[in-house]
């Protein structure tokens, strides 16, 4: 059964090629993610970003954040540090995600990354989320 | 336009007292700046106070008397301490008032904030997936600077390690020992590079400023520090901010290069005439950055001036002479005030243990969430 995503109008599948969903801002052309949602989105454009970017900034999350706000099914003992930072969409925006990948040693700043899409383990049940993995 | 001078500073010591509130923790130290000053409370025109967790400022009104001042709570994310500082000096600056108080306290449980997306304007999945941590922002941040300009994370170990040397010799500082090198590089990872060792903790305390006109100082035949630039900036577009899900692809200065700019016009001094420095160092990444940022050194100069020692006490600029918030602790609200105490003592030649000699211009930045700043000069 496909899994609900984690939020509506993050993102999308077109051709099985997932797409973040950003905005412009009408007034400047500022992008941003996501979408803002409520009064505030009638003041931007919504757009579907680059699937492909360059990493732009990361670190590693020795520990399991506290909940709230996290909302990760795991504990304490069942927890695995993850990669997480900044994939920069050349002349679109800098995206904020986590990082699938299990050898942190090999991650660079200006490598190339890729959206996917991936399922999350929270707290009363999977969702879809998003993440960026390295291109091999 | 009159001069706004320090005329009184006290403080609470800061970390851990768990039999009193933080406002017990504020009103200590407006008492001890109003004995430092020689001044009873009643001669107090106007108070600004900040507090970010612990409850209203005004309410040390009831403790220290109820004299029908002016008195405003300032609340300013991370800067509320600053904030309330430069609100006392533009009271004094206009000609509205001559002689005031500012206060801070802070009181935080343990561990890291944290924090609920709502109250930032952000959806609910962006704490769900585990994104919502300042520790995680901090490690982001100061990762790619190193990428960037050649940092080695022996360089954010020398930064804790001056720090918690420096905590030893001021009495207000919380952590009071010193700790290795090779003891804070291989104390827990928390968020790469940066170790446990390498990241404040939020904690309790309280700070206290009088200002005076010079008119009023005279008065009093008081003394004190001159407040020579104070400046607060928020972020642009483009400056890189913690709790941001984008950021913008043309990126741009930080606030703190903003306020730093607008400080050292208004005092019409170089980063090279300033004698010593209090900068805000949540983790060690952040004081490496912060070097650059307010100008006294270009990006990646910290490399060879944290091997060399310029930072520490005799050296050419030492930085976070009380031990800075690594080993003070970050009560939010008495921060900011915390760093223009120590100048203040530096500058009247009363920091015992750790005077920098012949110190005449201090230096303060306080920065922080959501993308803030506050820069204050002062002249002995």
């Amino acid at each position: 059964m496909a899994l609900a995503p984690i939020a509506e109008g993050l993102f999308e599948e077109a051709d099985g090629a997932p797409r973040l969903i950003g905005a412009r801002r009408k007034s400047d052309g500022r992008m941003v993610f996501p979408a803002p949602t409520g009064p505030e989105a009638a003041n931007y454009e919504r757009t579907p970003l680059s699937p492909d970017g360059v990493l732009w900034a990361f670190t590693i999350q020795r520990f399991r954040p506290k909940s709230p706000p996290y909302a990760g099914a795991e504990d304490e003992a069942s927890f695995r540090p993850y990669a997480v930072g900044y994939v920069e969409l050349p002349g679109e925006v800098i995206v904020e995600t986590r990082i699938e990948t299990d050898d942190f040693s090999s991650l660079r700043v200006g490598a190339p990354m890729r959206l996917t899409l991936v399922p999350f383990q929270r707290v009363g049940g999977d969702v879809l989320a998003y993440a960026f993995e390295p291109v091999a | 336009m009159t001069d706004v001078h320090i005329v009184g500073a006290g403080i609470h010591p800061f970390g851990r007292h768990d039999d009193k509130s933080g406002l017990d923790q504020g009103v200590f130290a407006v008492r001890e700046a109003l004995a430092d000053a020689g001044l009873d409370w009643t001669a107090m025109q106007f108070g600004f106070g900040g507090s970010d967790a612990a409850g209203n400022a005004d309410a040390v009104l009831p403790r220290l008397g109820l004299t029908g001042m002016q008195f405003v709570n300032v609340k300013n994310g991370c800067a509320a301490g600053g904030s309330a500082l430069l609100s006392g000096y533009w009271a004094i600056k206009s000609g509205e008032f001559d002689l005031g108080v500012v206060v801070g306290f802070d009181k935080h449980p343990r561990g890291a904030f944290n924090p609920e997306p709502a109250d930032w304007g952000l959806p609910d999945w962006y704490g769900d997936i585990g994104l919502m941590l300042t520790t995680q922002f901090f490690g982001t941040k100061i990762n790619r600077y190193m990428s960037l300009h050649g940092i080695s994370p022996t360089t954010l170990g020398r930064v804790a390690e001056k720090a918690y040397e420096n905590g030893v010799r001021a009495p207000h500082a919380w952590r009071r020992e010193a700790i290795g090198l090779n003891a804070i590089m291989n104390s827990r990872m928390i968020s790469d590079p940066l170790t446990q060792f390498m990241f404040c903790s939020p904690a309790e305390g309280g700070a206290a400023l009088i200002l005076a006109s010079d008119r009023k100082m005279r008065e009093f035949g008081l003394a004190g520090p001159k407040l020579r630039g104070a400046a607060v900036r928020t972020r642009l577009n483009g400056s890189f901010e913690v709790f941001s899900p984008s950021l913008d692809v043309e990126r741009a200065p930080s606030p703190t290069q903003l306020a730093s700019q607008a400080a050292y016009d208004m005092a019409g001094v170089d980063p090279s005439d300033i004698d010593v420095a209090q900068l805000q160092d949540t983790e060690s990444g952040a004081e490496i950055m912060h070097m650059a940022e307010n100008g006294f050194c270009a990006d990646g100069g910290q490399e060879r001036m944290l091997a060399e020692g310029a930072t520490r006490l005799g050296g050419s600029l030492p930085v976070n002479t009380d031990g800075g918030c690594l080993a003070c602790g970050e009560p939010i609200g008495a921060s900011g005030l915390r760093q223009v105490y120590e100048n203040a003592q530096q500058l009247r030649g009363r920091a015992e243990g750790r005077q920098v000699e012949h110190a005449r211009l201090g230096y303060s930045q306080v920065y922080g969430a959501p993308g803030l700043s506050a820069i204050v000069i002062l002249e002995a």
